[in-house]
């Protein structure tokens, strides 16, 4: 069976970024002269010798953009289910070790903040929970799902990593994606973040979306967390993650999501900066070296930011967004995961976004269908 | 103006340019580059209708009288989904006309020859008029065909690559074979290449891309009716044969004749 941790464990983190840091201004024009880059091009791409290169980088990647995506930006929302968490993660408002009140909503609570979504225009949603395998395991799950399935056409999930069968099982319920970020594909640091609870398995959460892509689930979305470590061998580690998922996985859509550090209760300060312009420069590096991934950006990036993102190769992103159980209807002040930055009403977004000739799409699947 | 009108099932067509409503930047610039383009058949992805609301964006603005819709299948995965789609779609859009599109995979979108006959078969037995979207196959199209298809799709490239006619030499063995009309489908890019799809004898085409995502896609689906005309009219005028050398001025044979 091919498991993503064999192809992991023949690169080494060290050569790995020493490789990227040494590119050359001509390894970029190589990689920029191909129709198809290929992974040793996307190094040179995400590095520093490419910064000469970042204007003629992003005119490619809008253009791959709107040849492939078209001139629309679909839209989600999350809706936080749980504050719950057994895990202790340095850099999470939920973590283990955070005293705060704990909150799980009730089915009735769910359908509260579901309308309040429904009523914004939502038909694409992203359930998340922290990691508490009793209180918001797989059955919970199971049972939100059920309840949110005939409001929306599109389920994805951010919740802790399952075992294959219990993936199978929300499939069947109408599942449509699942988000896991590894945060780091760095072994050590990813231990010295992740001390305590079922996630401070690095193995289990790497090989997640091998389990996802025999659950056979449609999307899969990657990502590190940015700040934890160097964010180019981290990005590098992630197109390689998704590189072979593609080839094993075909039947799987794919998408990246680039969360920066953010403030939170418990605060901790970035290792590793990522400037606005590194940010930029990745996700044009992607757009480049695969035309048809999808890019997300959320609102932990700020208005100035995200209005000029969304015409350089995002594909989705969300507004609005509360990362608090209940933080929709229910209670509006209960202790936040992170700190959103822009804090645009939805309507200011897709007015934004029609202002450049992009148009909000909130429908694009049936799940009644599978 | 164009000699013949194009029939499919019941339907006769004016305009043998068909389009899609993906990736515009607007319902209201989508209505308008596909009213210029004089298009009588609109696909639309039955994932992106909201068949609840009472009003749906895209199918508020596809309501004239010139337009059909088409709806089609796009993001089912086996044959399966895509009947559950299709009967879904009939009940919605109040049409039996599907454009059956299964592509499992969802990076090239490229169409499951085995899953597209067999729902093709099955969707023709529930009375649906099947517009089968397929890779440029000679045989696959004579087996569509044989199921009791109204019509075949074939691909030019892959869908949305704006490439052109890159299957040209299976395009036109099915145009040669095909006795139900073809209808070049995916990978049309620019104005010329809908034309030399005409000139080799396809039927009609599909554009989508190249008109939503153009600086101006009501000029661009002006520039591309055009285009079909003028790429039909000289198909029906039967274009002079191409020449790979020129005539002798003193012809070999010029003896037989002595």
């Amino acid at each position: 069976m091919n498991n993503f941790k064999d192809l992991f464990d023949q690169y080494n983190w060290d050569e790995t970024l020493a490789g990227i840091l040494s590119t050359t201004a001509m390894d970029v024009e190589h990689a920029l002269a191909k129709e198809k880059p290929n992974l040793d091009d996307f190094k040179a791409l995400i590095s520093p010798a490419a910064k000469p290169y970042l204007e003629q980088m992003v005119q490619r990647s809008h253009h791959l953009t709107k040849k492939r995506f078209g001139n629309t930006i679909q839209m989600y929302a999350p809706m936080y289910l749980s504050n719950e968490c057994q895990n202790i993660c340095t850099y999470c408002g939920f973590s283990f070790s955070n005293k705060i009140p704990r909150r799980t909503l009730s089915d009735a609570e769910i359908l509260k903040e579901v309308e309040f979504l429904k009523n914004k225009g939502y038909d694409h949603i992203l359930l998340v929970t922290g990691e508490a395998n009793r209180k918001v395991g797989v059955d919970y799950i199971s049972n939100a799902m059920q309840l949110i399935r005939k409001h929306f056409s599109n389920i994805t999930i951010e919740v802790q990593p399952l075992d294959q069968e219990e993936y199978e099982r929300l499939v069947a319920d109408g599942l449509y994606a699942v988000l896991v970020y590894q945060e780091t594909y760095h072994k050590e640091e990813y231990k010295k973040h992740h001390p305590k609870g079922k996630k401070s398995n690095f193995d289990y959460r790497l090989e997640t979306p091998d389990r996802l892509g025999r659950a056979g689930i449609h999307k899969i979305g990657l990502g590190a967390l940015f700040g934890l470590e160097d964010w180019r061998a981290d990005s590098f580690f992630t197109a390689l993650h998704l590189k072979y998922l593609q080839k094993n996985y075909w039947q799987t859509k794919y998408s990246i999501s680039f969360p920066r550090l953010r403030p939170h209760s418990g605060g901790l300060e970035p290792k590793v900066e990522m400037t606005d312009s590194d940010l930029v420069q990745l996700i044009a590096a992607y757009r480049i070296f695969d035309e048809d991934v999808e890019l997300s950006i959320s609102t932990r990036e700020s208005e100035k930011f995200r209005n000029n993102i969304v015409q350089m190769g995002i594909t989705s992103m969300s507004a609005e967004s509360k990362t608090n159980p209940g933080g929709y209807a229910v209670e509006k002040k209960s202790l936040e995961q992170f700190e959103i930055s822009d804090e645009r009403s939805t309507e200011e977004i897709t007015t934004m976004l029609q202002n450049q000739g992009l148009e909000a799409v909130w429908k694009d699947w049936e799940n009644n269908w599978v | 103006m164009t000699k013949e009108s194009l029939q499919i099932a019941d339907k006769k067509f004016q305009s043998r340019l068909f389009t899609g409503t993906g990736k515009f930047s607007s319902s209201l610039l989508m209505r308008d580059a596909l009213l210029a383009s004089e298009s009588e058949l609109i696909t639309v992805a039955l994932k992106r209708v909201d068949v609840e609301k009472d009003e749906d964006d895209i199918l508020s603005h596809l309501n004239h009288p010139r337009i059909n819709l088409l709806p089609n299948t796009s993001g089912v995965r086996n044959a399966k989904e895509a009947i559950f789609a299709a009967n879904l779609s009939r009940e919605a859009l109040e049409t039996n006309w599907v454009k059956l599109e299964i592509h499992p995979d969802p990076k090239y979108l490229l169409p499951d020859p085995i899953e597209t006959l067999k729902a093709a078969e099955e969707l023709v037995n529930l009375g649906f008029v099947v517009m089968p979207y397929i890779h440029a196959d000679p045989l696959l199209c004579k087996k569509l065909e044989d199921v009791g298809c109204q019509c075949v799709m074939p691909l030019g490239a892959p869908i949305g690559s704006n490439k052109g006619l890159k299957t040209i030499d299976f395009l036109e063995i099915i145009i040669e074979q095909s006795n139900v009309p073809v209808i070049v489908d995916a990978g049309i890019g620019s104005p010329s290449h809908a034309a030399h799809a005409m000139e080799i004898g396809a039927d009609a085409v599909l554009v989508n891309t190249a008109i939503a995502v153009s600086q101006n896609p009501i000029e661009m689906g002006l520039a591309f009716k055009m285009a079909v005309e003028a790429g039909r009219m000289a198909y029906e005028a039967k274009l002079a044969p191409k020449r790979n050398f020129a005539e002798a001025s003193s012809p070999l044979t010029q003896f037989l004749n002595e």
